[in-house]
């Protein structure tokens, strides 16, 4: 037992029993080994029907485990006493839609705990936090699909949990919310909470998290630091040169290509460079610049769910 | 613990007015109100026979729909919307969930009844121009009616738990079929033999026995009412339902949430 | 937006003149339809049945029998009908779901022993149903003059309805004239003065304004009754007098003495046929007159308004 961790799942696996007879066994779950450490910003990633929201809903309680267990905030996760101190999200969430959202955070808050005082006080700093500051009186049915979001979150961190859980928390934000909510969940992190969230949409892992979890058909593929596994891709380069052509011989390099106006790029692996420049000194055209391109999480990603992989232990 | 039973009771509640359950209450006023009117012109000694009998079935009716029509979807809406999730993320334990859904169904009855109540003593007094004392007795029965809501919400409740809405219905409503025949189904049961009476006597005493709730047309004709009748009664009910209810409470402590 | 608006106008046009359309065939059909049967009619002919089928809202679906019985019989009556079929079946259901609505048992008490078109000419089924009824509510002293009535009128039972008004004499509260009528009927069955003591009995008590009219007329009809008899006793004592009939009613008035002629209920001079019979001279007023008809005379369904006391 790590008395670091905010998270620590031991083994959890689910299994369904479909068919009419129950006799099919699905396994939407293998064993999951994973530790969540306090304080960061984590993120579970997969393809959809990969697992993770399988995996929160055992860890809600909402499923029950066919073995294995885990602890939430040092405590067994189906103790209800820590839900006080949890938040959480599910995906695409649906609300009561004929109530106001002040109503429904008051219902959550009582729910959760809280006083009607403390209520009073929380409830319209963080509708305002999570930018719905003009919905006095609006049923939830009258709102849009971001502002359903939105108003997820809020119920979500109302009652100043310290650890949240957020599953797909960008969906149905334009850009502008997406980046609001990057800064939230930024902003939690520094108020010394830790987020749990799983998405698809790397770009956000790979900006806002300390660390993740990749996960596939049910197993947990890759962990580590976001820096980390990034490093382990193969390196790239960005080779640009002038000129409206692109020589055969790059081309044979089978590499993305283009021509912007009167510049020509193509992204070759670090091992091609020198082939490269070489093709280029041959046609006589005119080197512009040569730079690495980082491996991105995506790399690591597609990599990853090609792996049959192992669920061996946590690392960091 | 009771806060937040409270608070899923009152949101049960709140859910029923704007789902605008209430209207129900114009349609029985129209029906009441009309059936006074015109009874008076078909057969005049029986206007009060006919206010009275007409306007507690009505009371018991509606509110039976009502019952089984919101009843069936408490637990079952909640888990297709998956507005369930969200509340049980918190410290509320599932069995609370089930009890304020509960309190919240049954609480929105009595009020619907007692406005129903005002109504049936308004035709009341419409036709014979006056109250006396035996018509207290139409306070006993709609506690009576009262009391039959809170079984059939228990009983929906349970179907809600694990069902779909349709089959939650359709088992509800057979039962408080079958609830009725309750008193026919022992008697039916006293004069068989060897298993079939083991299985019959077991089925007519399991089964929520709802005729013996029914004294509309006993207070229709000012008959008094058994002190001890009440007691028991209202013992039933609360003893019945309590048990439904755990049953329900069991069903959803070990449910999978899709 | 033009072709929304012929729509609207298509659509409305066409809402109406269907809906016009409809209800008038709806009439075309009733027309269409044979008289329905008892079956049809009475849909589940079981007062068991019924019952188990209320689901214990017995009361208000006895109501509603109740009402359709009423109608049914002022109905059929108005249409001249001679049979009322449903009427014992109705009242049966009625009293079956609500045992205790009594004025059901008084209704078939009154209307259904009595022969058409005055009823529907089935006493058995009355008596039946008023048994039913006392079973039920057996302090009720009404059913036991209704049922009295019945053995007495109808079935011309004296002794069984001598019996009956003997045991309602004893319920509590009970009426006075069912111990009147024990002993009247100890004493002369069979007597007009019985017969009047009972239609007075039953139209002093009636809480129905049917009931109450019926028991008029047939107070009426009895005072005819009385007044033919008298009459004719007169015929005979002047044939023997004199050795042959009186020609009209004006001699025989001189002959006795009277102040002026004798008149039936209507103020009508009663006359004397030819052949020496006492007769009313417009007996389709009087319903329920035994007496005083000419011969072959078939008497016209009762109108109860006729000779309403209102």
């Amino acid at each position: 037992m790590n008395p670091m961790a905010a998270i620590e799942i031991l083994g959890l696996e689910k299994t369904y029993q479909v068919g009419f007879w129950r006799k099919r066994p699905k396994c939407a779950l293998k064993p999951l080994h994973l530790q969540v450490e306090a304080g960061e910003i984590f993120g579970f990633l997969g393809p959809n029907g990969a697992g993770k929201t399988t995996t929160l809903k055992l860890l809600m309680g909402l499923v029950f485990p066919t073995s294995g267990s885990a602890r939430i905030l040092g405590q067994p996760w189906d103790d209800p006493a820590i839900k006080a101190k949890i938040g959480f999200l599910p995906e695409q969430p649906y609300f009561y839609d004929y109530l106001t959202a002040h109503e429904l955070l008051a219902y959550y808050g009582r729910l959760s705990g809280m006083t009607h005082k403390n209520i009073a006080d929380r409830v319209d700093s963080t509708l305002e936090l999570v930018g719905l500051p003009d919905v006095e009186g609006v049923q939830l049915r009258k709102f849009s699909k971001g502002m359903l979001q939105r108003a997820g979150i809020a119920q979500a961190i109302l009652h100043d949990p310290q650890l949240i859980f957020l599953d797909e928390p960008m969906s149905g934000l334009d850009p502008v919310g997406r980046r609001e909510v990057r800064d939230l969940i930024v902003r939690l992190k520094q108020q010394g909470k830790t987020v749990f969230f799983s998405t698809h949409i790397l770009a956000d892992a790979e900006a806002l998290c300390d660390r993740v979890a990749v996960v596939h058909q049910g197993e947990l593929r890759g962990i580590g630091a976001v820096a980390d596994l990034t490093a382990k891709v193969q390196g790239k380069v960005e080779i640009v040169w002038q000129g409206t052509s692109v020589p055969p011989a790059i081309k044979a390099l089978g590499n993305d290509c283009h021509v912007t106006g009167e510049t020509a790029r193509a992204t070759i692996t670090e091992s091609q460079q020198d082939a490269a420049i070489d093709a280029l000194r041959r046609e006589h055209l005119r080197l512009v610049s040569i730079t690495p391109v980082r491996g991105s999480l995506e790399d690591y990603f597609v990599e990853r769910l090609q792996h049959a992989g192992t669920s061996a232990g946590a690392k960091s | 613990m009771r806060a937040r039973i409270t608070a899923i009771a009152s949101n049960t509640f709140r859910e029923a007015v704007r789902d605008r359950v209430l209207y129900n209450l114009i349609a029985f006023a129209l029906l009441l109100s009309g059936a006074a009117v015109l009874v008076g012109q078909i057969s005049i000694d029986i206007e009060k026979l006919v206010v009275i009998n007409l306007g507690l079935t009505a009371v018991s009716l509606f509110g039976i729909v009502i019952a089984i029509f919101i009843g069936i979807g408490l637990v079952s809406k909640e888990i297709d919307k998956r507005t369930l999730y969200t509340v049980l993320s918190r410290p509320v334990r599932r069995w609370e969930f089930i009890v304020g859904k509960f309190f919240g169904l049954t609480g929105t009855l009595v009020v619907n009844t007692f406005f129903m109540a005002i109504g049936v003593f308004g035709a009341l007094l419409y036709v014979e121009h006056k109250l006396v004392r035996p018509d207290a007795l139409i306070l006993v029965a709609l506690y009576f009616i009262i009391l039959q809501f809170v079984l059939v919400c228990s009983l929906a409740l349970l179907f809600s738990s694990f069902s779909s809405p349709l089959l939650s219905a359709v088992f509800t409503f057979a039962l408080f079929v079958i609830g009725s025949f309750a008193e026919d189904l022992r008697n039916f049961a006293s004069l068989t033999h060897g298993i079939t009476q083991w299985v019959a006597v077991g089925l007519a005493y399991l089964v929520p026995n709802f005729s013996a709730f029914n004294i509309i047309s006993s207070v229709a004709h000012a008959q008094s009412v058994a002190g001890a009748l009440v007691v028991h009664n209202t013992a039933y009910a609360l003893l019945y339902s309590a048990a439904v209810l755990s049953g329900a409470v069991l069903v959803f402590e070990y449910r999978n949430l899709k | 937006m033009n072709s929304r608006r012929s729509t609207t106008l298509t659509a409305a046009a066409i809402l109406v003149a269907a809906l016009c359309a409809s209800m008038l065939l709806l009439r075309g059909i009733d027309r269409a339809r044979p008289t329905a049967t008892l079956d049809d009619v009475l849909f589940i002919s079981s007062p068991k049945a019924l019952k188990r089928a209320s689901l214990g809202y017995d009361g208000l679906l006895a109501d509603l029998y109740w009402t359709r019985a009423v109608q049914y019989f002022g109905r059929e009556h108005h249409a001249d009908a001679t049979e009322y079929k449903l009427l014992a079946p109705l009242l049966e259901i009625t009293t079956y779901l609500d045992p205790k609505l009594l004025v059901a048992y008084e209704y078939g008490g009154n209307f259904l022993a009595p022969p058409p078109p005055g009823g529907a000419g089935e006493p058995e089924r009355a008596v039946r149903l008023l048994e039913f009824g006392i079973q039920q509510n057996p302090d009720e002293w009404r059913l036991y003059m209704n049922l009295g009535h019945i053995y007495f009128i109808e079935l011309k039972d004296y002794a069984k309805a001598e019996a009956v008004f003997e045991r309602g004499s004893h319920v509590p509260n009970a009426h006075p004239s069912l111990g009147v009528m024990a002993a009247l009927m100890a004493q002369h069955t069979g007597n007009l003065d019985t017969a009047r003591a009972l239609w007075t009995a039953t139209y002093q008590t009636a809480t129905d304004k049917n009931i109450r009219d019926n028991a008029f007329e047939h107070l009426i009809a009895l005072r005819v009754d009385q007044d033919v008899t008298r009459l004719q006793d007169a015929v005979a004592a002047f044939q023997q007098r004199t050795g042959k009939l009186p020609g009209t009613m004006l001699e025989l008035a001189a002959a006795e003495g009277w102040p002026g002629l004798p008149a039936d209920p209507d103020h009508v001079p009663y006359v004397i046929k030819s052949d020496g019979k006492v007769q009313v001279q417009s007996p389709d007023h009087f319903p329920f007159i035994t007496l005083g008809v000419p011969p072959g005379y078939k008497p016209p369904p009762p109108r109860f308004l006729h000779h309403s006391d209102q």
